[in-house]
């Protein structure tokens, strides 16, 4: 094999390795423990460079294992995964800071970071996947490694949690092996290639294809927290902070919408998708999500439920995207991917924040807390603004070109109230929050105050993951025209799943 | 590669003599004569891979008169397993056992039983198939009977009884044969047999008494009171290798010996009961309070899954798709050996570290056992048949082939009794979160816990990895 074969092989294995080691380590081994994450992340990181310039320069990177006659485990980059692998990579990194941080002095640190380095192991894997075959794999792989993350407070609600995201996700993943098992009968290997595959097969197999398609967007719908099936994602927010980020911006739920937006253009193809009459009704699925998500939200007084909520809707926006017929409002979807994930990384990093300084878990206990903590503050606002769609924060972009593309595919007349109402919504459940914790006097005490005021307003290793990514969110908006900014990677990736 | 088809059977057998006339040493004894059984297990794997099928006349009698050795694809593949978890098996037994008497009455049966099982699988006629399939109950009651309490002891007079019962079935159907067609040989006899009430009713007597051995619903009633009360070693041995020796006869009866008398009916009849087996044993495996029942009603539904294939097999025309198939259901069942072995012993640590397998009180195990607790979740993963393990790539087989030939119902009984495995395993891990003190050092793996790991990383690392070479290996036929 040569270097170009083993680079996506060595991509997973940069988080693989050092989280085996790290289960064997001492607990009382933090600085090794440390080193061996930050060493694994850095890699990564490294690695993922040369894997962008290489695929923007359309080299071919491809490593592939026969498991059986006919399946073979296949890893290959292109435009979309490279998108997914860097979003997870450079947030793996942020995340990994902050739970070193956020977890001092816990217990079961070794059994943490190592199930931590497994779940983005999964999650690259799943985004390097170079067929159905191989994204099920890792789907399932992200199940298992995700389980003890949630688990790991181990308090009864926390177990419970886990079991209920462990039953949502396994009855989901079932239903994505039955669909991929299907479509493997009919169509053989079904490799990812842009532009899809199935719209050869005869007619005759129409029927069948739509049922296949019903049973993998449900399957992936777990993960994506689609209405009706996002049930265990507000359960699962008993988890740590930086397992709440993982969750909701790097892996688990981008994992499920990823998916969507692999077997749409890569499976199935947006035009055969769009000629089978399927796209409306995940168009419809998304809709739907995106309204009752924000409603729930705005009901939520603790702070990590509303965020919960506001994720099931947030996510929605890029199968939302994907269900828009046009190159513009796909480069709307696929752009949310990353600025939804930078967005909503920093809302749980300062949530993480609050309550680890301060004791603060509800909303009505933020009055006041911009003067006690204000650089977490105004991570949070800034990301919050972005989550509205205030210029010139990322989310702004993507739903510019969301509304752009509808307009374009002529589905404008659902498309535009959906956007507007859910963004009125967004900013009902994100701005009174702004308001009390900038505006509001402060109660004579802080809930539980573990954390005194020094040097910073909180520990440096919780301060600044929040305030890097709330960066990212605006420079991803106000640099949004720059070469090798994650809208001019959309646009790629829709001028190449388009052939324009 | 012949003197490795004889080792196979005369190293065990030697080996359980030595450990009869020299007790003292019968520890040592016994590992190495497993280990030179393991060795020739590989060379007649690798004989058969490179070589093709091999087959050996002893005493050089002509088939008929006397004994004739055989092994392809299959056997082979099944003999490597045995020899693996046999092995795996016998280091934990020798820690597993603290007193020297128990020793002694355990290491000579112990090879008897690995002694027949190779034999089984190697041998050519019906009659020497009979004589194996009695020594392989008789020695595995024995080993049954060492757990010393009075459950233990009723389960295994029930064991026997069934045991016999099922024997006797079988030998009925044999003479059947013998009067009919003249001959026993399993290479001829597929030429010979021809749809007819003699070839029916013996087939239907054999396979009766194979299923009685092997618990396929509603024949299982003997099976979890027996594993769950044998010590975990022979708890491992039986629910991992015994009852598949019976279900490899059942497979060679109705695919190779008897392929063009077997209906599509009695298929699906079969189907039907290993998909009750599924539902119900994966549902007693959720109620069960103990570990050790856990693992035995788990195997109930685990040997389910193997006979929903035959209904898949009959349907399917001769080709590679068949082959995929049948490729799938060795695939699952080497998996559940592996995974089933590994998991007893893994319970056997549990049992003896704390004193009791109750799954309620488990809080605060895996803080001591982390290694063990980990095997547990590798053996989970290859149970419920998620990846990597070999099991799923089974499954997928299974599937695919439910799909192919329409007969959806396997399909959701599979996926049924999946998400019930999923229930069961992950009732027992998420005991493994509590907050208990916990010892600040790094994970260890004690001598006894090595055997759980290793045969569960086997299941769900390795044959899911690495398991392509099965399916060329069983297109190696007699």
């Amino acid at each position: 094999m040569n270097w170009d074969a083993w680079l996506p092989v060595l991509v997973v294995a940069s988080s693989l390795l050092p989280g085996l080691v790290i289960f064997f380590l001492r607990e009382g081994s933090h600085r090794l423990r440390t080193a061996l994450n930050l060493v694994g992340a850095i890699l990564k990181l490294v690695l993922v460079g040369i894997l962008i310039w290489g695929v923007f320069h359309e080299h071919v990177y491809e490593s592939r294992w026969t498991l059986a006659p006919g399946l073979d485990l296949v890893l290959h980059a292109d435009t979309l995964s490279v998108l997914f692998v860097t979003l997870s990579t450079v947030l793996w990194l942020v995340t990994t800071v902050y739970a070193i941080g956020y977890l001092e002095n816990a217990p079961h640190r070794s059994r943490f970071f190592g199930f931590f380095s497994l779940c983005v192991s999964a999650t690259v894997g799943l985004a390097l996947a170079g067929n159905l075959f191989t994204f099920v794999i890792f789907y399932e792989l992200l199940t298992l490694s995700t389980y003890p993350l949630i688990a790991h407070r181990g308090t009864p609600e926390a177990v419970r949690g886990a079991r209920i995201y462990l039953a949502y996700t396994l009855g989901g993943g079932m239903l994505l092996l039955i669909g991929t098992v299907w479509l493997h009968v009919l169509a053989g290997p079904t490799a990812f290639v842009e532009g899809g595959i199935l719209g050869r097969l005869p007619a005759e197999y129409h029927p069948q294809l739509k049922v296949i398609f019903l049973l993998l967007i449900i399957g992936l719908g777990v993960k994506a927290a689609l209405v009706p099936l996002h049930g265990w994602l507000p359960q699962a927010m008993v988890a740590p902070a930086p397992v709440s980020a993982l969750l909701h911006a790097v892996a688990v739920v981008k994992a499920g919408a990823f998916g969507i937006v692999r077997v749409v253009y890569d499976v199935y193809g947006v035009n055969f998708t769009d000629q089978l009459g399927l796209l409306t009704g995940l168009g419809i699925a998304a809709a739907i999500t995106i309204v009752y998500g924000s409603i729930k939200a705005l009901f939520q007084d603790n702070l990590k439920k509303r965020l919960a909520y506001s994720t099931v809707s947030q996510v929605s926006y890029i199968a939302l995207g994907t269900a828009i017929l046009g190159p513009i409002g796909t480069i709307g979807g696929i752009v949310h991917l990353v600025h939804q994930g930078i967005m909503k990384i920093t809302l749980f990093f300062t949530a993480g924040n609050y309550a680890e300084t301060l004791g603060i878990h509800k909303v009505s206990e933020m009055n006041g807390v911009g003067r006690r903590m204000p650089a977490t503050t105004l991570a949070f606002s800034v990301a919050a603004l972005g989550m509205i769609g205030v210029p010139p924060v990322a989310g702004f972009v993507s739903k510019w070109y969301l509304g752009l593309g509808a307009l374009e595919a002529g589905m404008a007349a659902w498309v535009m109230p959906v956007l507007i109402i859910s963004s009125v919504l967004n900013a009902a459940y994100f701005l009174p929050v702004l308001y009390r914790a900038w505006f509001r006097e402060p109660g004579p005490a802080w809930p539980a105050e573990h954390i005194p005021a020094a040097r910073f307003e909180t520990s440096a290793a919780l301060l600044w993951p929040p305030v890097v990514t709330a960066t990212l969110a605006l420079a991803a908006g106000l640099f949004a025209a720059a070469p090798y900014s994650p809208l001019e990677w959309a646009t790629l990736i829709a001028h190449r799943e388009y052939g324009l | 590669m012949t003197d490795a088809m004889i080792g196979l059977v005369a190293l065990p057998l030697t080996g359980a003599v030595a450990t009869l006339l020299l007790p003292r040493s019968a520890t040592v004894v016994a590992i190495g004569a497993g280990l030179a059984t393991t060795i020739a297990a590989a060379l007649l794997l690798f004989g058969v891979a490179n070589q093709g099928a091999l087959h050996y006349e002893m005493g050089g009698w002509s088939t008929g008169l006397g004994i004739t050795l055989r092994a392809d694809g299959l056997s082979a593949l099944l003999l490597m397993m045995t020899s693996l978890v046999a092995l795996a098996a016998s280091v934990y037994a020798s820690a597993y056992f603290s007193a020297a008497s128990e020793r002694a009455r355990f290491w000579p049966l112990w090879l008897l039983l690995w002694t027949s099982l190779n034999a089984l699988f190697l041998s050519g006629d019906l009659f020497n198939l009979y004589v194996t399939l009695e020594l392989l109950g008789l020695s595995a009651v024995a080993l049954a009977t060492l757990g010393g309490k009075r459950a233990a002891a009723e389960a295994a007079l029930r064991y026997l009884l069934v045991g016999l019962l099922g024997s006797m079935l079988f030998l009925a159907g044999v003479s059947l044969i013998y009067a009919g067609y003249g001959t026993l040989d399993l290479a001829t006899l597929p030429r010979v047999v021809e749809p007819g009430p003699i070839a029916w009713t013996a087939l239907a007597m054999m396979t009766t008494g194979l299923l009685l051995k092997t618990a396929l619903f509603p024949l299982h009633f003997w099976l979890p009171p027996a594993h769950a009360s044998a010590p975990a070693p022979v708890s491992a041995v039986l629910s991992a290798l015994v009852v598949k020796a019976a279900f490899y006869l059942v497979l060679r009866l109705w695919l190779d010996v008897f392929a063009n008398v077997v209906t599509p009916v009695a298929a699906n009849l079969l189907g039907l009961l290993g998909a009750c087996a599924v539902l119900w044993g994966s549902w007693r495996a959720l109620q069960a309070e103990r570990l050790k029942l856990l693992a035995a009603w788990s195997t109930v539904a685990q040997l389910g899954y193997l006979f929903l294939f035959f209904p898949l097999l009959l349907a399917l025309p001769p080709g590679p798709t068949r082959d995929l198939a049948a490729g799938g259901l060795v695939m699952l069942a080497l998996t559940h050996g592996f995974a089933k072995a590994g998991l007893f012993l893994a319970i056997g640590v549990i049992q003896q570290r704390c004193g009791h397998d109750t799954i309620r009180d488990l809080d605060g195990t895996a803080q001591h056992l982390p290694a063990t607790t980990f095997a547990i979740a590798l053996a989970g993963v290859a149970l419920i048949g998620l990846p990597p393990s070999g099991a799923f790539l089974g499954k997928w087989q299974l599937l695919a082939g439910a799909v192919e030939t329409g007969q959806w119902l396997w399909l959701v009984v599979t996926a049924t009794g999946s998400l019930l495995a999923a229930a069961y395993i992950f009732r027992v891990l998420g005991h493994a979160f509590g907050h208990q003190p916990y010892p600040n050092q790094p994970v260890t793996v004690a001598r006894e816990e090595w055997p759980a790991l290793l045969l569960t990383a086997m299941a769900a690392l390795v044959l899911g990895l690495g398991g392509a070479p099965v399916w060329k290996l069983l297109e190696i036929g007699t």
